[in-house]
């Protein structure tokens, strides 16, 4: 295949303050393939929704993109002047967020919106625009599209609103849609209905997702791969199942194990200590070092890189240094590793 | 605000507890509470419209046991919340009763509830607006001991304030700081402290954790069964995350419009639920397991509750409905496992059992599916 359709390449995001530069988003990489579903999880903070936001160019100032380069279809889209991004953004990005009500005009009847939105990226007439609007509008499965569209956002249900949200993004067919937290605000019943018509219309329309929620069930469902992020960098990134099931970094394993589930009868949920570090004193090494049940020397030292690990990238020493395809053996190989080396420093010491 | 009928209450069985806990510690019987939301009273004798009533809980039963944590879900709008203040006494009910050991607290006033209140706290869904910024963490944790004259002087209330602090694994350091200084989890945990202080027997919790990250949630959950096996708490925990009800509470209401739908034990509603709604919603439930099932979207949306749909308010949404649901409100009837299920599809054995739902495609082509 090409290149794919979305590449990051080592982005930073930084806050310039007066008491020096926070950065949010962390030297982080990834690709997003045509038509693919990506999911990216993690706690508030960690900087998973700044980076959608710098991918459709809307990080809110004094926050900017400080190095790397973002890439749609092989061409460099994170430096481009406003005027170009906001053509890019809408014809080739789209983008959904959590909040329907705040994303919609309330002045505006939602018929005017979509066809404001299709009239500004196409050259279609009012008249043919309106026809699309009403489309999109029974594609995304509103009931009676031809009276619903002359209606303002308040006379929408929740459901119904986030719906005309995901017709807006996918008015012009952009290739790639950056949904933030798109089922956050509503009812689980709602939620079901909105993630069954997000993959719906992405297989039909081989758009690309990136998909940011704090939700690992809305991932398990959705997504092709996944990556965890942790105070601004990617913990794991790999094949929704393997991250999931057969969790190697031990923030994942930990957050994996906190999700409480039907059916799983435990006293107690796992639970991971302490708290995500604050910007401002990120630890020096491993962000994840003060928290982590296996943490050793290496990891108060270096900064671990997301290597391959089987068919994910894992940034974690346990398995830089002990070549483990899972979290159990890396803990096992190193815990043995350790072992010997003390017993070295007894012979050593005895000798 | 009271204009609306009082009906009366049939012959309902009360929904019991299983028999794992000792007698019933708060009783709620035939709960109503109507808001009314009409136009302003100009407005209505122009336009000749007639009086709106919300009726946001229409009639409830239920009794939690000592030492019981009852899990209340249902989906906004469906009143859980309401039923909570109801409850604290933060809202008067329209009718009914709540009876805690014994003692009705129904509609007393302000001096009259003040003894209940210290044995009945509530900690709130949002951990950003239910601490007072002004206030450092000391002085919020201890109002409720100051209000409720539980110390002889600053210096007991101040031990009793770090003591406190200690049981919700925040330093006794931190009392000194304000609520900005502390994450989303810290300030739970905080107001967790703050509904101890005045050492209750029973804690309402609106959505604890819907808040917060699943890993901070983890933390708040464990924490709260700790402190429930500590001081012997009794516990009301709404939410709407239904892993999170399953893997707290030891029975478990299910809410739709303003009515409870389905009580039973948890296992048992998990296991086998009776009600459809209660199915659609557990069918609801993201996949973890990845064992590739679809999931069956719930057709439609929760009606608007001031014109709910005569008869079960469910029907316009349920596979099984008949003419009987669309005009006659089903009673909960008990059925076995210690449910209560108020269905007329259930009690005529129209539903078929089982956990799954495999059902007849409907009329107007309702999405269905059977799966697995």
């Amino acid at each position: 295949m090409a290149d794919p359709l979305l590449q990051v390449r080592n982005l930073v995001v930084e806050f310039p303050t007066r008491r020096g530069t926070l950065t949010a988003v962390d030297n982080i990489s990834f690709d997003i393939a045509e038509g693919e579903v990506l999911g990216v999880v993690g706690e508030s903070g960690a900087g998973k929704s700044l980076t959608g936001a710098a991918i459709i160019g809307l990080l809110e100032p004094p926050g900017r993109v400080g190095a790397g380069e973002i890439l749609l279809e092989g061409r460099r889209i994170d430096n481009l002047p406003y005027e170009q991004m906001r053509r890019i953004r809408g014809r080739q990005i789209g983008a959904i967020f959590q909040d329907p009500l705040t994303s919609l005009n309330p002045l505006y009847s939602v018929g005017r919106q979509l066809t404001e939105t299709i009239m500004t990226h196409t050259d279609m007439t009012p008249t043919k625009a309106r026809d699309r609007a009403i489309e999109l509008l029974t594609e995304v499965g509103i009931p009676a599209p031809t009276r619903r569209v002359d209606q303002y956002p308040h006379q929408f249900s929740g459901g119904m609103r986030q719906r005309v949200v995901i017709a807006l993004a996918l008015a012009v067919n952009p290739r790639l849609v950056v949904a933030d937290e798109p089922t956050t605000a509503l009812d689980v019943s709602i939620q079901a209905q909105i993630i069954a018509l997000l993959k719906k219309l992405c297989r039909e329309h081989g758009t690309a997702i990136m998909l940011v929620t704090h939700d690992m069930g809305v991932i398990a469902e959705t997504a092709d791969r996944v990556a965890v992020m942790y105070a601004g960098r990617i913990a794991e990134i790999g094949p929704v199942r393997e991250v999931i099931k057969n969790a190697k970094h031990p923030y994942t394993h930990g957050l994996m194990g906190s999700i409480p589930a039907v059916g799983h009868d435990a006293e107690r949920l796992e639970q991971i200590p302490g708290s995500m570090p604050r910007l401002t004193d990120i630890p020096q090494g491993c962000a994840f070092n003060p928290r982590c049940p296996q943490a050793h020397e290496r990891c108060f030292r270096d900064r671990p890189e997301p290597l391959p690990v089987e068919d994910s990238r894992v940034a974690c020493w346990l398995y830089n240094e002990a070549n483990a395809l899972s979290y159990e053996d890396a803990k096992r190989a190193v815990a043995a590793k350790e072992q010997v080396s003390e017993a070295q420093l007894e012979e050593q010491t005895n000798v | 605000m009271s204009e609306a009928p009082v009906s009366d209450v049939a012959e309902k069985a009360p929904a019991r507890t299983d028999g794992r806990f000792g007698h019933a510690m708060l009783k709620v019987q035939g709960l109503k509470r109507y808001f009314d939301v009409s136009a302003p009273w100009l407005n209505r004798v122009l336009e000749k419209q007639p009086k709106q009533i919300l009726k946001a809980v229409d009639g409830i039963d239920f009794e939690i046991a000592r030492g019981e944590t009852f899990g209340l879900v249902g989906e906004s709008g469906c009143g859980k919340s309401t039923v909570a203040r109801l409850i604290v006494g933060l809202y008067g009910p329209t009718d009914g009763s709540i009876t805690l050991e014994g003692n009705n607290i129904a509609g007393l006033s302000r001096k009259e509830m003040a003894p209940m209140r210290r044995r009945l706290q509530m900690i709130f869904q949002d951990p950003y607006a239910s601490l007072n910024p002004r206030w450092r963490v000391r002085d919020i944790i201890a109002e409720p001991i100051r209000a409720f004259n539980l110390t002889s002087g600053n210096t007991e209330t101040a031990e009793r304030v770090a003591e406190l602090l200690n049981f919700v694994g925040l330093n006794p350091r931190d009392g000194e700081k304000f609520p900005h200084e502390f994450s989303g989890g810290q300030r739970q945990r905080i107001s967790i402290a703050r509904a101890l202080a005045s050492k209750p027997e029973f804690l309402v919790c609106d959505e604890p954790t819907s808040a917060l990250d699943v890993s901070v949630q983890a933390q708040i959950l464990n924490l709260m069964k700790d402190l429930q096996r500590e001081f012997a708490l009794t516990y009301l925990f709404i939410s709407h995350n239904l892993a999170v009800v399953y893997h707290i509470s030891d029975r478990v209401g299910v809410m739709y419009l303003g009515k409870l739908v389905e009580v039973a034990p948890s296992k048992t509603l998990f296991s086998t639920p009776r009600h459809p709604y209660t199915r659609m919603l557990l069918d609801t439930i993201p996949d973890l397991d990845m064992t590739g099932r679809e999931r069956m979207p719930v057709g439609g949306e929760v009606p608007n509750p001031i014109t709910p749909p005569p008869g079960c308010a469910f029907h316009p949404r349920c596979p099984f409905a008949n003419d009987r649901c669309k005009s006659e409100a089903p009673q909960p009837i008990a059925v076995d496992g210690g449910a209560l299920v108020a269905c007329h599809g259930v009690e005529e054995g129209r539903v078929p059992q089982g956990p799954i739902l495999a059902t007849p495609a409907k009329p107007d082509g309702l999405a269905t599916s059977v799966h697995e």
